[in-house]
């Protein structure tokens, strides 16, 4: 391994330079390697007499999406031999393959499924990884999905040493929102060797980038800005930063600690000749292990172990009714509001555990983790007893994960390492192991020392352990919570890991459960906890966490607990409940006013009437002035949402069985198309008419909808389509509906339908707007 | 070359989002203030907004256009850049932020979906706006902005444009198979200079 031993320089700018030496606007740069190979080791051949250790071969754009099977492997091979030779040539210098990003975003929002892009950068690998190159090189990522993917490729198809930097902007963000310190999280948890910044901005306002990536990353870091910004004089495209200005900041650069230099878009070998010789008289020094203990989303990363930590507990069916039917249903929106009312509330990180006897645990986590990754910007805890479940969740996660958990068995540790060392993650372990939970705090940091030793074999630093020395009931035994809390200072200052607790067990078996488990918690995060697993809803819980803050002087000013006491004094009311009826908060489309009231009049009337002489025919008001043109639809939809708020205490205060649905719609939009806000508007409003709706997402394959169709009985297909070019997909659909199921019937829309277009694809209805489908389901169902 | 802008400081007006969500009646608005006005708060909390353009040699002959950086027939693009002998090309986005928010309400709250993703369209418009009120500022003078769909300009040219200014790497927006961009509120067009 060539990396930390000295300062490296990198070369500079392929691209433009095989601009200068003719290459056309469009035209794939790759085909180079094989049409003009000398004007291709030419740059290489500049870089390496500019002083350059390290040049990158011309294959950023060399991928399975761009080049058929054949035509990619000549141009790898030919680029990898153009620069073996100039690197022989040159005397002891390396090769690097380069490799950029696909162009194409990662489902949801793309349409590029996460495995393809795996097998597509594995592709590239394999090739250039067969051609004898020293290391790989990704660079210029602005997605860290999609940086993922290509480490993964990278670390299951070669050995070896990978270099992976993103694009930044002057914010210090990349495209999709990521910040230095999540990649660092994300990249060093898979294993990158060196991590970098390259593109985007120039040399000064990359500056603040690499001052994060060095404080952060324990491993070297590389930057690679560009000369400035591109600017057109006498019709030539020109870059605004010279050699001279460009090597100044590249000292800067050296004495922040950065361990790599080199140059991107615009910078040429006397950028590259004036770098070298601005750094060669700061000093190396080799990079040092950073103890940060850090998880990350997509957008930020999260530090465990300064400021306690607050881990949402919702995202758990033991015990919770509604959570349990949601996941049966596949009911993800439920789920979802789960996170976001979490989030809002302050959690940090969401612990999400899927884990019922009678569903897939391993497809259901798979399916939730995506959809909160998705649309919440916190780390996620991926919570489950199954290292099956936890591998198939840590791989496609979009971050650094926090595993929970890990024992002090063997068996457990054999099977839950392997996984935190590929994928990355902050392990929780927990403190029992083949003889059950130790009594004595003794008997509980030793189970720590062991999984951490074991860890440390595993190739884990024990900066991504955490210990949950566990919680058990006071109510059995005086002294448990003594011990929990004697465990939790032993290992934070004996063994120097973080500690985190699921503080609710402490009042197993008592009543008024939250006034123990607040004291509790305050307890335990004055003997030093790192997280709790809590329920951040619970004000006695935050109350205690935010005092706690202010009073160990980490809440500057008390300015966070101000806000909390603020917020949860009590409100005053300002349109009292008792002037209006359930029926005009509907109308109105006040939704708090709309559940109060609904509460109040689940003691006088039975939930039923209540929905079928209440609910229903305020909705219809609102749908018949929405027909007429007097309500616009975000009114139609605030009051669906009002009725939605009616509904769920209906759902909350009985058995689900008593509130029978009507009958099984599903929903989709088409394969190929991926907006889908007209589908889920549809779906809301068909859920108010309590109408069982099974929403298949988007970008749905006509099998995908035959087959739904086919399981669940259904009679009715609604499916959107925005596109013209999508339209086809809509065709194919409804035709494999009606083949496989010929009374099923179909309704179709979406901005580009017409009636026209519905008779000519065979659907049964053309539903103009949001209510006609309801309109449509009502009459053919009879209701 | 691409030359790419971005914007820190792009927001849209309630009035503006009324407009995208087709409501005219004073009542209605009233009515919907509040809700706007959040989202709009919302928007300007996720948006990142970029801009990328380039300039191009024009050569018509007939309906036959020579855009600079591809060839296609139009009828209609044709008579929207007669007398025209360059075009500006150029794409705009709000960002992938504005996306997840829009997909997020979409499931939470769909009457704040749409209005978001309303705000957002609007948004978009207005990035153009502003980037072609700097090109006027320069001196140009500008036809109207046509993009892909539009008439009889076939959404295929889309894969052209993109290739050409680079836009998953300039402003963070790629095509789909099926020709959508993502991020969705994003526009692509073509601006003759006179």
């Amino acid at each position: 391994m060539i990396f930390n031993k000295k300062r490296l320089i990198f070369d500079g700018a392929m691209g433009t330079e095989l601009q200068k030496l003719g290459l056309a606007a469009g035209e794939l740069p790759e085909r180079w390697n094989i049409l003009y190979p000398e004007r291709i080791a030419s740059v290489h051949r500049a870089y390496f007499a500019a002083g350059a250790d390290v040049v990158c071969t011309n294959t950023f754009g060399a991928n399975s999406l761009k080049y058929s099977d054949g035509e990619l492997r000549d141009v790898i091979e030919a680029a990898v031999r153009i620069a073996r030779a100039e690197a022989d040539a040159a005397g002891g210098r390396y090769v690097a393959l380069d490799i950029g990003p696909l162009g194409k975003m990662l489902a949801p929002f793309g349409d590029l499924d996460f495995e393809d892009a795996v097998a597509i950068f594995a592709e590239t690998v394999r090739i250039g990884a067969a051609c004898g190159v020293d290391m790989i090189a990704l660079e210029t990522f602005a997605d860290s999905y999609e940086l993922k993917a290509a480490m993964l490729a990278v670390k299951e198809n070669c050995d070896l040493p990978v270099l992976a930097s993103c694009a930044y902007d002057a914010t210090g963000h990349v495209m999709t929102g990521g910040d230095a310190v999540s990649m660092v999280a994300l990249l060093e948890g898979l294993g990158a060797d060196m991590i970098g910044a390259n593109c985007g901005v120039g040399p000064d306002l990359i500056l603040p980038t690499a001052k994060t990536l060095v404080e952060y990353a324990s491993v070297p870091v590389l930057i690679k800005a560009n000369a400035g910004l591109p600017k057109i004089v006498d019709g030539k495209t020109v870059f605004t930063v010279t050699p001279e200005e460009f090597s100044k900041d590249a000292k800067a650069l050296a004495e922040l600690g950065v361990s790599a230099l080199g140059g991107c878009c615009g910078t040429t070998p006397e950028h590259i000749a004036a770098t070298l010789c601005a750094v060669k008289d700061v000093p190396f020094t080799p990079v040092q292990n950073k103890n940060y203990t850090l998880v990350s989303s997509y957008s930020h990363a999260v530090r465990l172990g300064d400021t306690p930590k607050l881990i949402g507990e919702r995202i758990n069916p033991t015990g919770k009714k509604l959570l349990k039917e949601a996941l049966r249903s596949r009911n993800i929106s439920y789920i979802l509001a789960q996170g976001a009312e979490q989030a809002e509330a302050g959690a940090q990180i969401l612990d999400v555990n899927v884990g019922l006897p009678e569903i897939d645990e391993a497809a259901m986590m798979k399916a939730v983790v995506c959809e909160l990754q998705s649309v919440l910007d916190l780390p996620l805890q991926i919570d489950t007893s199954s290292p099956e479940v936890m591998e198939a969740a840590a791989r496609i996660y979009n971050g650094k994960p926090l595993l929970n958990s890990v024992t002090g068995k063997r068996e457990s540790m054999e099977a839950v390492f392997p996984i935190a060392k590929k994928y990355g993650g902050v392990v929780v372990g927990l403190t029992l192991d083949e003889d059950g939970i130790p009594d004595t705090v003794e008997g509980r940091v030793s189970i720590a020392e062991k999984i951490i030793n074991t860890a440390a074999a595993y190739g884990i630093d024990k900066k991504n352990i955490i210990i949950d020395p566990l919680t058990l009931t006071v109510a059995t035994d005086r002294e448990s919570a003594n011990v929990t809390l004697g465990a939790v200072k032993a290992i934070t200052e004996r063994l120097g890991v973080s500690t985190c607790l699921g503080v609710s067990n402490v009042s197993f078996g008592l009543p008024a459960r939250e006034k123990i488990n607040s004291v509790f918690f305050a307890l335990a995060l004055n003997a030093g906890l790192g997280a709790a697993i809590m329920n951040p809803l619970s004000e006695a819980m935050m109350n205690s966490y935010r005092s706690y803050l202010a009073l160990a002087g980490l809440d500057e000013a008390c300015a966070d607990y101000i806000e909390f006491a603020n917020a949860s004094a009590p409100a005053q009311t300002s349109s009292p409940v008792g002037e209006l009826s359930l029926s005009e908060a509907i109308i109105k489309g006040l939704a708090a006013q709309a559940a109060a009231l609904t509460k109040k009049e689940l003691g006088a009337r039975d939930s039923m009437t209540i929905i079928n002489e209440t609910l229903v025919p305020a909705l219809n008001t609102v749908g018949e002035g929405f027909a007429e043109g007097r309500v616009f639809l975000p009114q139609l939809l605030i009051s669906a949402e009002a009725a939605k708020a009616a509904f769920e205490v209906i759902k909350g205060s009985m058995s689900t069985a008593a509130v029978a649905k009507k009958e099984k719609i599903i929903l989709a939009t088409v394969k190929g198309d991926i907006h889908d806000i007209g589908k889920n508007i549809v779906a809301s409003l068909l859920e108010n008419y309590n109408y069982e709706v099974i929403d298949l997402g988007r970008d749905v394959s006509p099998e995908a909808v035959v087959k739904a169709v086919t399981d669940r009985g259904v009679k009715l297909v609604g499916l959107s389509a925005l596109m013209t070019t999508t339209v086809p997909a809509m065709a194919d659909t409804v035709r494999a509906v009606k083949a496989a199921a010929p009374d099923c019937r179909v309704m179709v829309g979406g901005a580009v339908l017409t009636q026209d277009y519905a008779d000519m694809i065979g659907a049964d209805h053309y539903a103009p707007d949001a209510m006609e489908g309801v309109r449509y389901a009502e009459e053919l169902f009879g209701h | 070359m691409v030359t790419v802008k971005n914007y820190g400081d792009v927001t849209v007006t309630p009035e503006e989002v009324y407009r995208f969500l087709g409501i005219r009646d004073p009542i209605a608005q009233a009515e919907l203030t509040s809700e706007v006005e959040s989202a709009i708060r919302e928007l300007e909390a996720a948006i990142t907004p970029r801009m990328c353009y380039a300039r191009f040699p024009l050569h018509s002959d007939g309906d036959l256009l020579d855009l600079g950086f591809t060839k296609v027939e139009s009828r209609d693009l044709a008579k929207n850049l007669r007398g025209c002998s360059e075009i500006i090309l150029i794409a705009a986005t709000v960002g992938l932020e504005v996306d997840r928010s829009i997909a997020k309400y979409s499931r939470l709250s769909p009457s704040r979906g749409l209005i978001l993703q309303a705000a957002g369209a609007a948004a978009v418009e207005n990035i153009l706006d502003r980037a072609t009120e700097e090109f006027i500022a320069e001196g140009l003078a500008l036809r109207p902005r046509f993009s892909c769909g539009y008439g009889d300009l076939p959404l295929t040219l889309q894969r052209e444009i993109f290739a050409s200014l680079d836009c998953p790497r300039s402003i963070g927006v790629s095509l789909t198979d099926s020709l959508l961009m993502t991020p969705t509120k994003s526009v692509s067009a073509i601006i003759g200079i006179e």
